[in-house]
């Protein structure tokens, strides 16, 4: 949107004042501490940290990370083009009740997160049991750090589908029901290429959270090195061992795809707001 | 194919859309639906389609009950306001669309589609996107596209409603032609009563979901049912009690049998025609030019204005013509329509 | 690009129909896609949730009071509403300082500045803590340590909460129609009375929103406050923290009874944003 010269616009000494003061606190707040890490992190050259990468513990980390995200990012994705189309198309009784649960996850610290899944998959609860004997564990293993993470991203791919469905109107579906068109066609041909978009971008938002998920997996997982600790608690565990040139490399590979995420993300609202 | 609609009844939460409607279109006939905004054409022509499930009531196709159809399997085909024209695909997959997901073979889709694209002059705009078209273009594109699949009943939603007026006149034309070739039953849902008498074989008026005459339009606007069907297919004017038609009204310089005096508010030529805003009420006080809201008007030739020299201030005595249509006053609860300014 | 013959397009409105008519409802749902999607929402949130709930007011009352009430456990209360209020008070100004300036200004570098402002929402909480640290710990290179530190808490959820109000009143100040402001300059009102009576009543909901969800999130944040703050019990440590530990500590009684707190201030927090959104479509 061009820059309005309006008349709203300060004088040129208040426009300073503002722009300086913004300037100061994002400097200090947001780009100095993050180039600051880029800065330290390759403070002895890239050979540490390609090694504190390539470790067999790291890569298992991004392994364990990889499965769970992408797993939650699935499962996220599928609930998530359910829901907005029964949000937003349909008229259901408690769907208000359906929305704000929806959006309750953005309300709930990790932690609890974690505290909730043990309450109710933990080894000494009714389903816990029930799953263990089926050779099924939750808590300390995959799937109880795939449910949190799933718990924790629930409502971006939603939240980011209900306006762009409700943008796009229903006329081209019904459109195509009067020319034979299946509910099935209906979506695949004509829904879901014009939300694409905006699933995109809700999607590399899911993704994004999901890799840097940690509090919740810090509960739930146990930290099994090697079998479910995921490169965020190994950044955490790096730490606390002093190993901070470890630490600094696993955070920085992580910011570095938090980036890449960003970049798409700014490269994909335009188009999905369209 | 002919459809009918019977005692179709459709509620919005406490707003009642359709009240107990009741329509008979005869296979092959050009129908509009005209009304005031809100008064349930809409609705009804997408109960037709299947887009709305009726409260209650029964819409039958060709004498099989279709109330329960999804539109899917109506063969209606459906052109919207708005045109509803698919975003993401060139005109010519628009249009090849239903014959798409109908399976057909590829080449059989080619001729039809150029076939149509042909009809509705399209032919050279068949790779660009919708975007790319004018509204009056996407419009004819709508329309190919819902002919594509041979459609045995054709509805459209206000159809011109979003274009400009030149254009309008070319498509209502353009679509009387092209039912004159094509003989499938259409059904037009508009609010412009010059659009409906102009193209349609009939008419259904509808107003606060109920129906209020169905004819042709020389039966609506020669013998209206009601206040508002007169007034809401052409122009009124109110003297003397009486509802009539301000061409019809015979303005003499003298006193004469049945006619009342009236003062002259103001005179303005339009094209050959002359309106007269005439204060009734005020006649009677003092001669001299009226400060007064005119309360009824007149419309007539220029040679009568020039004849009978009408100029503010001059006392007319004004009566119907023999024969002339009129009708009743409402009284204040009923409802009066103002005509949509053509 | 593609171009469009210039015909002005109405939006694609639907027919119109009264405000009070709900949806409509053409394409039946088969019941299938509510079911499954309730399905998942149970067992991934409803009923966790629950157990959480049910575990922390099984406690009975008195149980329930005092496992909040333990020094810990009401310090870090304390000290997480206190920190989070101070930090969307913050928010509120900063934020739409910040939305301000990217809307209304322009300096090279500005677009590169409003991507950036997102990262907080892309970065793992863990990461963003470690990041902190570089700055403002031991080895600060500007010598100041806000490690151990309540500062240091403040800052982290200052840094995590960053993007919330930006971003819920950039799009206000886009919309805004600037026709008023010169309506209003027109009539002679000052650049400052504009703004405080012209401009602001309009950005009052987005601020409002903004700051509603960042208090929620500075509430329940864990990550990027475990190391800055070295989750020294009774001065650093944070209500999720605090829940943490009592896990740890085999203690789920307890860390259920603080999450069911923290869990009904950010319901109240969450009802009151619905409010306030209410409120602003009313406005128009």
């Amino acid at each position: 949107m061009a820059e309005a010269r309006s008349v709203g616009l300060p004088p040129t000494q208040s426009r300073w004042a503002f722009r300086l003061i913004a300037l100061v606190y994002l400097a200090f707040l947001l780009i100095i501490p993050v180039g600051l890490i880029f800065w330290r992190t390759f403070e002895n050259g890239i050979g540490p940290v390609w090694d504190a990468l390539t470790s067999p513990d790291s890569v298992h980390a991004f392994q364990v990370t990889l499965i769970v995200a992408g797993t939650a990012v699935v499962l996220n994705t599928a609930f998530g083009l359910i829901a907005s189309l029964l949000i937003v198309r349909h008229e259901f009784r408690g769907k208000s009740i359906f929305n704000k649960l929806i959006d309750l996850p953005l309300a709930v610290s990790p932690v609890v997160v974690g505290l909730a899944l043990i309450l109710v998959y933990g080894r000494n609860t009714s389903i816990g049991t029930w799953l263990g004997a089926h050779g099924i564990n939750v808590i300390f293993a995959l799937p109880g750090m795939i449910i949190a993470t799933c718990f924790v991203s629930l409502p971006l791919v939603v939240r980011e589908l209900v306006p762009v469905l409700e943008e796009v109107g229903d006329e081209q579906e019904q459109a195509a029901a009067t020319l034979g068109a299946s509910p099935f066609q209906i979506f695949r041909r004509i829904t879901l290429p014009a939300i694409r978009w905006g699933l995109a971008y809700g999607v590399v938002l899911t993704l994004a959270r999901s890799l840097g998920e940690f509090g919740a997996v810090a509960v739930v997982s146990g930290r099994i090195v090697g079998q479910t600790q995921t490169a965020t608690l190994l950044v955490e565990q790096s730490f606390e061992n002093f190993d901070t040139g470890k630490a600094y490399s696993v955070a920085f590979a992580l910011a570095a795809v938090a980036i890449l995420a960003l970049l798409l993300m700014t490269f994909l609202r335009p188009r999905s707001d369209r | 194919m002919g459809m009918n609609a019977r005692n179709v009844t459709k509620r919005f939460g406490s707003f009642v859309a359709l009240d107990d409607v009741t329509v008979e279109i005869p296979s092959g006939s050009l129908t509009a639906l005209l009304g005031p905004s809100g008064g349930g054409k809409s609705t009804l022509l997408r109960v037709m389609a299947g887009l709305e499930p009726p409260d209650t009531g029964v819409v039958e196709l060709d004498g099989t009950d279709a109330t329960t159809l999804p539109p899917q399997r109506r063969n209606v085909g459906f052109v919207f306001q708005h045109y509803a024209a698919f975003k993401h695909m060139t005109v010519y997959r628009n249009v090849a669309f239903g014959l798409e997901i109908r399976k057909r073979p590829k080449d059989e889709i080619r001729r039809r589609v150029t076939e149509l694209l042909e009809l509705v002059h399209l032919e050279a705009f068949a790779d660009r996107m919708p975007a790319q078209l004018s509204g009056g273009q996407r419009q004819r594109m709508a329309l190919a596209r819902a002919l594509a699949v041979e459609p045995r009943l054709l509805l459209l939603d206000e159809p011109f409603g979003a274009l400009d007026a030149q254009v309008r006149k070319e498509l209502r034309n353009w679509l009387r032609r092209l039912h004159d070739q094509m003989h499938v039953t259409t059904v037009f849902v508009t609010h412009d009563q010059e659009e409906a008498m102009d193209v349609a074989d009939r008419i259904v008026v509808m107003a606060s979901g109920r129906v209020e005459q169905i004819g042709t339009p020389d039966e609506l606007y020669d013998r209206p049912a009601n206040a508002f069907v007169m007034s809401f297919l052409g122009p009124v004017t109110h003297l003397d009690g009486l509802l009539v038609r301000p061409h019809d009204l015979e303005v003499l310089d003298a006193p004469a049998d049945g006619a009342t005096a009236a003062r002259v508010v103001r005179v303005a030529r339009l094209g050959f025609e002359v309106r007269v805003d005439l204060d009734v009420a005020g006649a009677r006080a003092s001669a001299g030019p009226s400060t007064a809201e005119p309360d009824a008007y007149v419309q007539v030739t220029r040679d009568t204005a020039t004849r009978l020299a009408l100029e503010p201030g001059v006392t007319v005595h004004v009566r119907p013509t023999r024969g002339a249509l009129t009708m009743p006053e409402p009284t204040e609860t009923e409802e009066i329509a103002t005509p949509v300014a053509s | 690009m593609t171009t469009t013959l210039i015909e002005p397009e109405d939006p694609p409105a639907a027919t119109p129909v009264p405000i009070n008519a709900p949806k409509r409802r053409w394409r039946p749902s088969t019941g299938i896609e509510l079911g499954l999607a309730t399905l998942y929402l149970s067992f991934v949130v409803i009923i966790p949730l629950a157990a959480v709930i049910w575990r922390g007011l099984g406690l009975g009352w008195s149980g329930f009071w005092a496992a909040i009430n333990t020094p810990e456990a009401r310090y870090a209360l304390v000290l997480t509403v206190v920190a989070s209020g101070i930090v969307a008070i913050v928010n509120a100004v900063m934020g739409t300082l910040i939305a301000w300036v990217i809307v209304r200004d322009d300096f090279p570098g500005k677009r590169v500045l409003d991507t950036l402002i997102d990262l907080p929402f892309a970065l793992p909480t863990i990461v963003a803590g470690l990041v902190l640290l570089a700055l403002y710990g031991p080895d600060s290179p500007i010598h100041v340590t806000l490690a151990y530190t309540q500062p240091g808490v403040v800052v982290a959820l200052l840094f995590v909460t960053l993007p919330f109000v930006v971003r819920t009143v950039q799009p206000v100040l886009l919309e805004l129609d600037q026709d008023m402001e010169q309506a209003a300059a027109s009539l002679g009102a000052s650049r400052t009375t504009i703004f405080r009576r012209v401009i602001l009543p309009n950005l009052v909901p987005g601020i409002l929103a903004g700051t509603a969800l960042s208090f929620a999130r500075a509430l329940s944040e864990y990550g990027s406050t475990v190391l800055i703050s070295g989750n020294l019990p009774m001065k650093t440590q944070v209500a999720s923290v605090n829940i943490y530990n009592q896990i740890q500590n085999d203690n789920p009684g307890g860390a259920a009874a603080v999450s069911t707190l923290l869990l009904v201030v950010a319901l109240i927090v969450l009802v009151l944003l619905t409010l306030i959104q209410r409120w602003a479509v009313r406005r128009g």
